[in-house]
């Protein structure tokens, strides 16, 4: 393993993202990076990986791209040999143009052509596309995560959530499996956690079904909030921003539609790394999650001021009593019999 | 009656349709190695909103069923999760393939929903013109097009992503965006030569 004083060195792919509805991960990550020796270098001028959608309407401009981004970063990489992206979806997007550009050489020509007209071009396999967890685990190190910790997060029960993009389809076979892969859980358990071994830990989110049907996404939704709430999780942990935006801001909708009352707060792994690493809270993006982190937080210690113009907390029924039921009239009938 | 070989000569483009589907997919797609064994399917998170597993559309491409293929809902019912793509005992690309489908199914206005396609397009349009996705752009003219009753309850949802700054307002465009509008331009031209 690396030694304790290695700065390591990458270029980093922060995706749209980062910049809005998962701004949380982003702050969180800045926190921690100098004390796992991330080096992280953005690479200038990147653009949108192209999500899901572009590759379903159009081949050659997808991967140009998403190639784009590769080509300068390579340019940019002054030595750098990996790319390190946050987001599932874009990792995915940066490993399969590098991938499939070797596998079918008539992509890589034909994306090649196109990058020429912007005065480009990226030679696939010149760069190692990376996801930050895996970066953190392989080439930080659990040993350098653990000498960090300083707030142990004993008795915080965590439901450990990868979604897809990330452990599959893996092709360079970073990952332990494919549907159940142990990382998150190691980490989790070295910041002190009490991890959940749930079975849906890389089920489906419901991706961009939220926006085009969304009773396929709210099914979908619904199977991975109750499974961890089966499993008496505080919260679930999250590497993806679109998995955390679908369980976090759609969470309400389901509840809605499945007539469900359920409030299970969705944070990124590196927020409660920061956690553990003893950062304040406000500064990982604690309180940007719809579905308040705030009484999981609590548990273990962590308080939180209270926002203004947050949500506020539901009325408690004041009655000890339940709902007025209706009576076998006794009196009554004696009455009409009258 | 014996099953006949598709000869070479042949000139119907249904007897193509795998090829075809086949040299527009990203990697090399391993449609002709399916051996309908269905673990596609039964993997399929979302398969219950199909018209077809993914399993017998496959066996409808490779039938030549060009147009019952490309309107069929599986394609934009795919999640994307790979779950089908790591258990598939003959490696297929699956996923891969149902890009292709819709990127085919829209080129012949055969899907039947326009919602999944122009979401699909409204993304990439805000991409190609910021070279960013712009969610807030997004989802107005998505959701005012396709989910207009949708709206009100999702007011809570969209001014909690606005207060907490998780959504901006205004999209961001990129440095670059002369370049990558060249390269996309180019791209398309490539696309449409094949």
């Amino acid at each position: 393993m690396n030694d304790t004083a290695t700065r390591l060195d990458y270029m980093f792919y922060p995706g749209c993202s980062m910049e809005s509805s998962a701004k949380a991960y982003y702050d969180s990550l800045l926190a921690i990076k100098d004390d796992l020796g991330l080096n992280l270098k953005e690479i200038n001028d990147w653009n949108c990986c192209g999500a899901t959608e572009y590759v379903g309407i159009s081949l050659t401009p997808a991967y140009a791209l998403i190639t784009r981004n590769l080509a300068l970063a390579a340019e940019q990489a002054n030595g750098t040999k990996s790319v390190v992206a946050p987001c599932s979806a874009c990792y995915l997007n940066l490993a399969k143009a590098d991938h499939y550009m070797q596998e079918r050489p008539v992509l890589g020509t034909r994306v090649n052509q196109a990058l020429a007209a912007g005065n480009l071009h990226y030679d696939p396999g010149t760069l190692e596309i990376r996801h930050l967890l895996d970066v953190i685990i392989n080439d930080v190190g659990l040993d350098r995560v653990k000498e960090k910790v300083v707030r142990p997060l004993k008795g915080l029960r965590i439901a450990p959530y990868l979604g897809c993009m990330v452990p599959r389809p893996d092709y360079d076979g970073r990952w332990s499996d494919p549907e159940h892969p142990n990382e998150l859980d190691r980490l989790l358990k070295v910041l002190g956690a009490e991890v959940i071994d749930y079975p849906l830990k890389t089920h489906c989110c419901g991706g961009h079904m939220t926006q085009i049907s969304p009773s396929t996404a709210f099914e979908l939704i619904r199977r991975l909030i109750s499974s961890a709430d089966q499993y008496n999780a505080d919260l679930m942990v999250t590497l993806c921003p679109m998995c955390q935006m679908n369980l976090d801001a759609y969470q309400n909708e389901t509840n809605r539609h499945f007539h469900t009352d359920y409030h299970m707060p969705i944070v990124f792994f590196t927020q409660v790394m920061g956690l553990a690493f003893g950062k304040d809270p406000k500064s990982l993006g604690f309180g940007m999650e719809l579905v308040d982190a705030r009484p999981a937080l609590s548990r273990i210690g962590v308080e939180l001021p209270p926002e203004e113009g947050a949500e506020k907390p539901k009325r408690r029924r004041t009655k000890k009593t339940g709902l007025p039921m209706p009576v076998m009239p006794e009196d009554e009938t004696e009455e009409v019999n009258e | 009656m014996t099953t006949q070989p598709v000869s070479p000569l042949d000139t119907n483009p249904n007897l193509r349709f795998l090829e075809e589907v086949s040299a527009a997919t990203a990697g090399v797609a391993r449609l002709e190695m399916c051996i309908q064994c269905g673990t596609c399917g039964g993997s399929c998170p979302s398969s219950a909103d199909m018209d077809h597993t993914p399993r017998m559309l496959f066996a409808m491409i490779r039938a030549g069923m060009r147009e019952a293929a490309l309107r069929s809902n599986t394609p934009w019912m795919c999640v994307s999760c790979y779950h089908c793509v790591v258990r598939c005992p003959q490696d297929v690309h699956i996923t891969d393939v149902m890009y292709t489908l819709k990127g085919m199914a829209i080129s012949a206005q055969l899907y039947r929903d326009s919602t999944a396609p122009d979401f699909s397009r409204t993304f990439v349009d805000m991409v190609e013109d910021y070279g960013r996705s712009y969610e807030f752009g997004l989802a107005t003219r998505h959701y005012l097009k396709h989910y207009p009753l949708r709206l009100p309850g999702m007011v809570p949802m969209g001014l909690g992503l606005l207060t907490k700054k998780r959504m901006d307002i205004q999209p961001h465009k990129i440095e670059g965006i002369d370049q990558l509008q060249a390269i996309l331009n180019r791209a398309k031209e490539l696309e449409a030569a094949q």
